[in-house]
């Protein structure tokens, strides 16, 4: 059981910085997840972490030790690798007892740990077996066995559930979640799947272009993103944005003229609404033109732009709805779930 | 193939069924040879079918005093030779190669690379072309007539190391991490996960190297004088030029025969781990 604190890490390759200094305390127990698009700096932070890739500057702390000097294997961490990087040429139980067998643990309770593992994720049945005889599914709870075994301080995850299919993805995320609450252990897990985040972190860091957005449970982030890009990147369809002109008296003005309660501001600024925030109203301030609609049975998506503009804007109506395409519609949301964000600098605007 | 062309398949077979019987014939005619008495090897025409001899032939040779006219040893002994010869190229040069595409691939030093092409053009120097240094090398250094001597300037492997570093560059960098994770250090990594995934490649090399070694001629015929030292291989050409008189067919045929076994018992036993380390790419 162990905390982690990331005080100001960075690292660069070379000339090029892809980490520009990341901040972060992830308390003992927690289930952070470190989520942003291909490229953002998130499996580099975790290899950090995991002491797979140096620290350039800064530095992370495990269980309020500094350990940037310290080599993986004497970090009290485990980790499974998006490949499982299994050792094909041992059986399961040989997987999972290695790292045991080199820290010279007695072979007896050895024994009891791999079979302990094996017993919580099920996989009781195979330990003889060799990795290339398994099941995508199988491969990715010995992998996680091999890490509970370790009884390590932290769980790193680097995408592990990405060489799955959608159906066990689902499956194993909820085992995922429910092994980490019931062994307590801190643990980090990185993906590029914000649905995956939402549902298994207690807390979410969004990283975007080596930069931390914002690090905060699922919730806040979705009803308070602080900038467009968590804003844009968190929730299914994504979020709408529609530029807007701020009037002296705390309203924006959209580019069509219609006039929307707004913030007290100048200037050019981003305004961001989400599609399941939009419901229809006679005298909405946001008028659709309907171009193509969805049904999904649970809700019926509407796609179109913003009347007079070439803004395109998704609209979430739960049931079934029958709306021809072409058609003209007026919706409106609650100003409270209209945010605002500087059109420059992307950041929220309260 | 579905096809079902009865002339093509006629053909085909027409012609490996020659191609076979141009490689095997010879041997065919050696092994009959070497079971005919040594007068009945001199008489025209030359037998096609063995003959009883081939015991008394195997004695006379694998043990006896060979050849007339020739001081040459026992072929067991040159056999042995051969063999000592053949096993200390084969593992030295896998020993070698293992351990210098280990440093290539998994460590950073200064001119790595420079270290790697280095190792590579060594292609371009064979024995054959720096006979005479080496020659002087191994003088001074008082390996004539030894197995070092034997062995040692043949061991250095670029072609080898060369593979074995592609074979380590088609291993999975999670596969190092996992093992740093695990505590795993460098050697240990190297023997408990490295060698083992590099196993069918180490037998299939071992196949090529060994053969490669047994059939030294030219390194070997220079090395050695003594003839306790002498390898089969040489010996067949030395059994051509002493002998005075007619030379004995008969135990000449029974000495290459006894040449060509070795390297085909590694063949046949060795086909399947061969094939599959050339052809396994799971990893």
């Amino acid at each position: 059981m162990a905390n982690i604190k990331l005080d100001n890490l960075l690292k660069s390759y070379g000339d090029t910085e892809v980490l520009h200094g990341v901040n972060g305390d992830i308390n003992d127990g927690e289930f952070v997840v470190i989520v942003g698009p291909s490229g953002c700096g998130k499996s580099t932070l975790l290899r950090m972490i995991a002491g797979l890739e140096t620290v350039t500057s800064g530095e992370v702390s495990i269980g309020g030790k500094m350990v940037n000097n310290l080599e993986p294997a004497d970090r009290d961490i485990a980790m499974v690798f998006q490949n499982y990087a299994l050792y094909p040429h041992m059986s399961v139980y040989d997987n999972m007892a290695y790292g045991l067998k080199i820290r010279g643990i007695a072979k007896s309770e050895i024994k009891r740990r791999v079979n302990e593992a094996a017993e919580i994720l099920e996989i009781g049945d195979y330990l003889k077996r060799k990795p290339r005889a398994l099941s995508g599914g199988q491969r990715q709870r010995v992998a996680m066995g091999r890490a509970i075994v370790r009884e390590p301080s932290v769980f790193l995850f680097d995408e592990p559930l990405s060489n799955l299919d959608a159906k066990l993805r689902v499956q194993m995320r909820l085992e995922i979640r429910k092994l980490q609450k019931r062994l307590g252990v801190t643990s980090i897990f990185v993906t590029h799947d914000q649905v995956e985040a939402m549902t298994l972190g207690d807390r979410l860091m969004v990283l975007n272009g080596g930069y931390v957005e914002q690090f905060g449970t699922p919730i806040e982030l979705y009803e308070n993103p602080q900038t467009v890009f968590v804003a844009g990147f968190i929730g299914s369809p994504a979020m709408n944005f529609i530029p807007a002109t701020a009037r002296d008296d705390g309203t924006v003005e959209l580019q069509n003229g219609d006039v929307v309660p707004g913030v007290a501001t100048t200037g050019t600024v981003t305004l961001g609404v989400r599609p399941e925030h939009l419901v229809p109203h006679d005298k909405g301030m946001f008028q659709i033109k309907v171009l193509m609609r969805e049904q999904l049975g649970a809700n019926t998506l509407i796609h179109g732009v913003l009347k007079g503009t070439d803004t395109e804007m998704v609209v979430s109506l739960a049931g079934t709805h029958d709306i021809s395409e072409g058609a003209e519609m007026r919706f409106s949301a609650a100003k409270k779930l209209l945010h605002f964000f500087d059109a420059t600098t992307g950041k929220r605007l309260s | 193939m579905i096809e079902n062309r009865p002339v093509l398949t006629f053909l085909s077979h027409l012609i490996l069924i020659f191609g076979v019987a141009m490689i095997a014939f010879p041997i065919w005619i050696t092994f009959v040879a070497s079971t005919h008495t040594d007068i009945r090897m001199t008489q025209v025409p030359l037998p096609l079918w063995p003959g009883d001899q081939l015991f008394v032939n195997l004695n006379e040779t694998l043990i006896g005093e060979g050849a007339a006219g020739t001081n040459n040893v026992p072929v067991w002994r040159m056999m042995l030779n051969s063999l000592v010869m053949a096993l200390s190229i084969a593992f030295g040069k896998i020993a070698i190669s293992l351990i210098s595409a280990f440093a290539i691939v998994y460590f950073k030093f200064p001119f790595r690379m420079m270290f790697f092409w280095l190792i590579f053009i060594t292609l371009m120097l064979p024995v054959e072309v720096r006979i005479l240094p080496t020659y002087e090398v191994v003088a001074k250094l008082g390996l004539l007539n030894s197995y070092a001597g034997l062995s040692l300037p043949l061991i250095a492997s670029a072609t080898a190391t060369f593979m074995f570093r592609q074979v380590f560059l088609t291993i999975p960098d999670e596969m190092l991490e996992s093992a740093r994770i695990d505590g795993a250090g460098p050697m240990r990594f190297f023997w408990d996960i490295l060698l083992p995934l590099s196993r069918t490649n180490i037998a299939a090399l071992f196949v090529i190297l060994f053969i490669y070694g047994w059939n030294q001629y030219l390194w070997p015929l220079l090395i050695t004088q003594d003839t306790n030292m002498t390898t089969i291989v040489m010996s067949i050409k030395q059994l051509l030029e002493s002998a005075e008189a007619t030379p004995e067919w008969n135990i000449i045929m029974m000495t290459a025969l006894l040449a060509m076994l070795p390297p085909i018992l590694v063949v046949v036993f060795m086909q399947k781990l061969f094939v599959k380390g050339l052809t396994e790419t799971d990893k």
